[in-house]
């Protein structure tokens, strides 16, 4: 927005409503307020507290494995002929992706309020077997609403959370991806209200979440830019990261936000491209709205319903966006582009030949981004991007679209 | 000046008795189908309607009303069509209060001034707008309010003491209290718990207090009328709807009827309900 006066730190917000500009608040049933406002209040708490940090800490160092490296892609980069390429290796986390850092940090707060069952939504299912495994860490039931379309397309995850002892509710309404899930998620919530913590996985919802999820998640960018500045004795020109709700991207970006000289771009899901609805751009291609309690941009009708997505990753697969991203775009800090499906596809194969690292599909994305832009760039430049997932997952989405029999 | 709601719930006060608010969800399952319905709620015996506006993301509803709502958007209705039916409902009828019901997302994209004009023109006397809280006032709330259409507040089990009051500030027409945590269409609570949280209620606040979520029967009905200013039923009318489609959803010559032989019921049970409830 033009007239959006130019803030002096990128990284202050939200404000105390949980406002980044126009985006973000808490737009929810009254039956969830108080819930809300506790959870604000105990966050707030929590992280001014050295002992939940040092907790938080620990279990990071022992129990996911920080820090992840930050690796150079040498024959990525030689391939390209561009731009130096370096991945953070979040897929090389416990449970393969950047989710965990969330969970851990979701579920230790879930404890010191005393809750006693723990709720999740997930998509491409990395979400859903983080939060059974600190669940199971933490010996607390978990329940985890998954569309009916996920758990088909994403079942070898669904068989890595039965096995952690949650219980996997398959969501038929709508057409069964992560916004039904997350639907379902917030109505056993509603139902559930005394014992329940639910444990939002993407940098969305209501106010405190997008804040308290992004803070999870910045010690990925935290880690990179340190990581960096003694790898290259500087801070790298571009960061990328896919973005679905995006949680991952936030967590890298955040703490890059104050750095001028970085240019920060998001990768959406086109899926089968812009034209119509077969996409996930929520901001390429959406306008701003109120869905799951936040004004974000949204993939919608002119009638303000929700429209169904579309992407080759599970994990994309959402009609909107984390409100931060939002404000990022309208003031011009951050760009955000979509990456079709072929596209990201193309980039998941390159990089297992080239690197042996198998992708998941959703930083095949960025890969892809990664692939058009590091030509275009000199060989003195670097791009950092976020390897937020592994690809284990996938390796039968895309063999069924390659054709590859077993 | 007396609202159109003042006016109702002062005059069922005279006759001491409960209101009875119907919910239905607009356009279910198309237009004509669903004006024929809100034009037999009065007749059968609805004090107040609640014109639900359809959404795709439903976040507070049960299956009942999801459903509903799925019917109506496939059967073509938008928020533009949900403000005709009112229009259209106003031709015969200028005394029932009309409330709608849904969630911002609409509204927000209809644009809140042009939804404010548009939905005072169509006769509407309130709103109850389920994911704003009294902390999202700003966005439609106090501009509702300033051009005179009450915006009605749910309060629930989880709003305890101290939030009560930020509750009921900015709210006009009738507290809706929802005698249960969770999604429309659950179990019916006990009554006895009902009546202290409605006291609780009006310790704060002049404004009936209207109980709702769970009533299912004429007797259900009785027994919350005992206890509040007026009992509100929805999923149980939709669910006449819905029993009364053909295998595609499609309505038939017995929709309407459906609805009003059972909207009869109920009105029999608010109707031997005394208003009981402390002034």
């Amino acid at each position: 927005m033009n007239d959006t006066p130019k803030p002096n730190s990128f990284r202050s917000g939200p404000d105390e409503d949980g406002r980044f500009g126009i985006f973000g608040g808490r737009f929810v049933a009254e039956t969830l307020m108080p819930l809300i406002l506790d959870l604000q209040a105990e966050w707030e708490k929590a992280k001014n507290d050295p002992e939940f940090q040092k907790e938080l800490a620990d279990l990071g160092t022992h129990y996911i494995g920080r820090p992840s490296p930050l690796y150079y892609a040498e024959r990525l980069t030689e391939h390209l002929g561009g731009a130096k390429i370096y991945f953070k290796r979040e897929e090389l986390n416990h449970t393969g992706s950047h989710k965990i850092n969330n969970c851990i940090g979701q579920i230790l707060l879930a404890k010191r309020m005393g809750k006693t069952r723990i709720i999740a939504e997930t998509g491409a299912g990395q979400h859903g077997v983080a939060s059974a495994t600190v669940a199971a860490r933490f010996g607390l039931p978990c329940v985890v609403y998954m569309g009916a379309t996920d758990v088909e397309r994403q079942a070898p995850n669904v068989f890595r959370m039965k096995l952690l002892g949650a219980e996997v509710k398959a969501v038929t309404a709508g057409s069964g991806t992560l916004k039904d899930a997350m639907n379902e998620a917030l109505r056993d919530w509603v139902t559930n209200v005394d014992d329940t913590y639910y444990l939002i996985g993407t940098a969305a919802g209501p106010h405190p979440y997008p804040e308290m999820v992004r803070d999870f998640q910045a010690v990925i960018g935290q880690e990179a830019r340190q990581q960096i500045l003694e790898a290259e004795g500087r801070l790298p020109d571009v960061v990328i990261a896919a973005v679905g709700g995006g949680s991952n991207a936030i967590g890298l970006f955040h703490p890059f936000l104050d750095d001028e000289g970085v240019k920060i771009v998001g990768v959406e899901a086109g899926g089968h491209g812009l034209d119509g609805n077969e996409h996930c751009a929520s901001i390429t291609a959406g306008s701003p709205g109120v869905l799951h309690g936040n004004r974000t941009y949204l993939l919608q009708d002119n009638d303000g319903q929700i429209l169904e997505g579309h992407s080759i990753s599970a994990g994309l697969d959402y009609p909107g966006i984390g409100p931060e991203h939002s404000w990022l775009n309208d003031i011009g800090r951050a760009e955000y582009v979509p990456i079709m499906d072929d596209e990201a596809l193309e980039a998941f194969q390159l990089l297992t030949k080239l690197e042996g690292i198998i992708p998941a599909l959703e930083p095949s994305h960025a890969i892809a981004e990664v692939i058009k832009r590091s030509p275009k760039m000199g060989k003195d430049q670097i791009i950092l991007m976020n390897l937020s997932g592994r690809g284990d997952k996938d390796i039968f989405t895309v063999g069924k679209i390659l054709g590859m029999g077993l | 000046m007396t609202s159109r709601m003042d006016t109702r719930f002062a005059k069922l006060k005279a006759e001491g008795r409960p209101a009875l608010v119907t919910y239905f969800m607009g356009g279910d399952p198309d237009y004509a189908t669903s004006l024929g319905i809100m034009k037999a709620l009065p007749e059968a015996g609805a004090d107040v309607i609640e014109l639900g506006m359809p959404f795709s993301d439903p976040m507070a509803d049960g299956p009942t009303i999801q459903l509903a709502g799925q019917r109506a958007l496939k059967g073509g209705q938008t928020l533009a069509k949900t403000l005709d039916l009112a229009r259209d409902f106003r031709k015969d009828d200028s005394d029932t209060p009309i409330v709608m019901m849904g969630y911002y997302n609409p509204i927000y994209i209809y644009g809140v001034d042009r939804f404010l004009d548009d939905a005072i023109e169509a006769g509407i006397d309130g709103l109850i707008i389920v994911d704003l809280p009294p902390e999202m006032d700003d966005e439609l709330c106090i501009p509702a309010l300033a051009k005179g259409i009450n915006f009605i507040r749910l309060t629930t089990p989880t709003t305890d003491e101290k939030r009560l009051p930020t509750v009921l500030n900015n709210t006009s027409g009738f507290v809706y209290y929802v005698s249960m945590n969770g999604i429309t269409g659950s179990a019916l609570p006990d009554p006895s718990r009902i009546s202290g949280a409605v006291a609780r209620i009006k310790d704060h606040t002049d404004l009936p207090v209207c109980v709702g979520f769970g009533v299912k029967t004429a007797d259900h009905a009785k027994a919350i009328g005992a206890a509040a200013d007026g009992v509100v039923v929805g999923t149980a009318i939709v669910a006449q709807v819905a029993g009364s489609l053909t295998k595609d959803g499609a309505a038939t010559a017995d929709t309407v009827s459906a609805v009003s032989t059972f909207v009869r019921g109920l009105s029999t049970g608010v109707r031997s309900a005394r208003l009981v409830a402390a002034e």
